[in-house]
């Protein structure tokens, strides 16, 4: 009884397997599917959802946020791009401010940028470098002195950059600059003021940590096994960084410091004390100069305009420039990856 | 009549405190061919990074005994890491040439010693190729980038960049383990060719490889050294147990 039973249920389920349905189609080509298969699979996909309601429900939450990251940049692009597009033209780059600042260009904002970049850059990235050099090449990985670099990278990269600026106005320009001063010039007044000098190396300063983590990554893409080989053939530890290390993570190397000195442009608060000014009617000639910058420009034309009507159109294209420059500068590093990373692979 | 090329005596090598070898006593003869065979892990590797102290880069590694090449101890304060490394070449695991050209693959060493001069160079090139067998394969390729050979080129490659160094010494890491039958063949073959002029100390998980291109046989076990002897004396009739049993593959 027991057995029939059996050999029905097994036998049933055997036709069950064989009941299939032999399609004729159009071409003479024959589809054989299971029958029920389709229904069964529905079932299925109906049973997921009601069994991990939960992580369908999580799933859309993590889209949906996702999308709202993609949203506010859109919204942003879009009103500033609109806002300044108006403005974009070459009058606007290449002039000076007109009539108290409500009419002209922004060419000495966008001069006094580039060039606190480029000083910057000078200061921040062989300094940078060179310390992630040390920090991947020589340090023993978890020595004392290693660690407290380390630390030391990762608090600064941590400090408010308004603290920055305070640290520049305190350092630079009142021990350094007024040191130099006393010390070279008999006291006359020149170093020890806010200029384009000390504003760059505070916002060197700023930067520096993002420097030294980005170069430390770029450096660790060499792998051990290229280390090893240079030095088995009898290359000292400075031939082997010189010639493996440093040719073979050099994109990596520019790319991270590109990025870092781009984020580091749009800074406003380390130069507020030490160096930026509210309107000059000339370019900084010397290095002991005060400068106009764009961020600054955008603070000033939104909060200390005399008539907020009319520099409205201003704001927003001096807030375009100080984006396309950063984007740009953005470009220039994704450009260099691909060429060198091409260069390397033919 | 044969001459001591390496000699350890009474060596230790700890990794932090795990003891990785253990009191390994060994004389490895001139213009021969060594086999380090043993089980994953037994110590084989790291026994061969210690004779060109390529071990130093590691920081926790600590080594008690002597190693002596040319009777010199190597582990002597006064020797220069860097001029050992010159006698002592060594070829890799995993073939690792740099993301060069052929022909600055092999100059790197010369280079770094300070021969400049375009014409010896490559004549140094050009040698180091055709004595690691891979001249004829590349010499219409010289400027390309060695990542484009396949890999048992690489590994060839790798074997004439060491050449060119013109060390007395090759050490090899398993340099077959990762390549296809074709070229371990080849590998092996250079390896027959090379002992002439070289003394070759290979680690190898290849029993049949070992068999084949050596004529002494160490056998490592858990750090320890268990046998040294002559290829054929090994393979046909071990003194110990152990080695037995490891040969025949009833272990490891």
């Amino acid at each position: 009884m027991m057995l029939q039973k059996f050999y029905n249920s097994v036998r049933s389920k055997k036709q069950n397997r064989n009941n299939t349905i032999t399609e004729l189609n159009a071409d003479g080509f024959s589809t054989t599917f299971q029958k029920n298969s389709f229904f069964e699979m529905l079932k299925l996909k109906t049973n997921r959802y009601k069994r991990d309601a939960k992580g369908f429900i999580f799933e859309g939450i993590t889209l949906a946020s996702a999308l709202i990251i993609v949203a506010i940049l859109i919204v942003m692009l879009v009103v500033i791009f609109n806002g300044g597009k108006s403005m974009f033209t070459w009058e606007f780059l290449t002039t000076f401010p007109k009539e108290g600042m409500t009419k002209g260009g922004i060419f000495p904002a966008i001069y006094g940028t580039a060039l606190l970049v480029i000083i910057m850059s000078i200061a921040a990235v062989p300094f940078g470098t060179i310390t992630a050099i040390y920090l991947t090449e020589y340090a023993r990985e978890n020595s004392f002195i290693a660690r407290s670099i380390r630390f030391a990278v990762r608090t600064l990269a941590v400090i408010p950059s308004i603290i920055y600026g305070l640290f520049g106005l305190g350092f630079f320009i009142k021990y350094v600059g007024t040191g130099m001063d006393s010390v070279f010039l008999g006291g006359h007044l020149k170093w020890g003021q806010p200029n384009i000098l000390w504003a760059s190396l505070t916002m060197a300063l700023l930067t520096l940590p993002v420097v030294i983590v980005s170069v430390e990554e770029a450096l660790k893409t060499i792998p051990r096994e290229l280390r090893e080989a240079s030095l088995a053939l009898g290359a000292t530890k400075w031939q082997t960084i010189r010639k493996v290390v440093f040719p073979g993570s050099i994109s990596g190397i520019l790319t991270g410091a590109i990025l870092a000195v781009s984020r580091g442009a749009g800074e406003v608060a380390p130069i507020l004390f030490t160096g930026a000014a509210y309107y000059l009617a000339t370019l900084p000639g010397s290095l002991s100069d005060q400068f106009m910058v764009l961020g600054y420009h955008i603070y000033i034309m939104t909060t200390q305009s005399a008539n907020v009507d009319q520099t409205l159109p201003i704001q927003f294209g001096t807030t375009m420039v100080l984006l396309l420059l950063t984007f740009s500068l953005n470009i220039v590093a994704i450009i260099l990856r691909y060429r060198i990373r091409k260069r390397r692979i033919a | 009549m044969k001459t001591i090329k390496i000699q350890t005596e009474n060596m230790y090598l700890h990794y932090g405190s795990k003891m990785a070898l253990n009191n390994i006593s060994i004389s490895i003869p001139e213009n021969k061919v060594t086999a380090l065979i043993g089980p994953s892990g037994c110590g084989k590797s790291t026994f061969l990074r210690s004779l060109n102290r390529m071990n130093d880069l590691i920081d926790s590694v600590k080594i008690e005994g002597n190693v002596f090449i040319d009777g010199i101890n190597i582990y002597d304060k006064n020797i220069d890491v860097v001029n050992l490394r010159k006698k002592v070449g060594m070829v890799f695991q995993k073939s690792n040439p740099f993301a060069k050209s052929i022909f600055e693959n092999v100059a790197y060493g010369p280079r770094i010693n300070g021969i400049n001069n375009k014409n010896e160079l490559t004549e140094i090139v050009e040698t180091s190729l055709q004595n690691a067998a891979i001249w004829d394969e590349v010499k219409d390729r010289l400027y390309d980038s060695a990542l484009g050979l396949s890999g048992g080129q690489q590994q060839r490659l790798c074997i004439a960049r060491t050449l060119a160094v013109n060390p007395e010494i090759i050490l090899m890491d398993e340099p077959a383990s990762a390549l296809d039958p074709i070229s371990t063949s080849k590998i092996e073959e250079l390896i027959h060719e090379l002992k002439d002029k070289y003394t070759i100390v290979i680690v190898t998980h290849n029993m049949q490889q070992a068999a084949r291109v050596s004529d002494y046989t160490a056998f490592f076990y858990i750090g320890e050294l268990i046998e040294f002897d002559k290829t054929k004396k090994i393979y046909t009739n071990p003194d110990k147990k152990q080695t037995e049993d490891y040969i025949t593959g009833r272990f490891g």
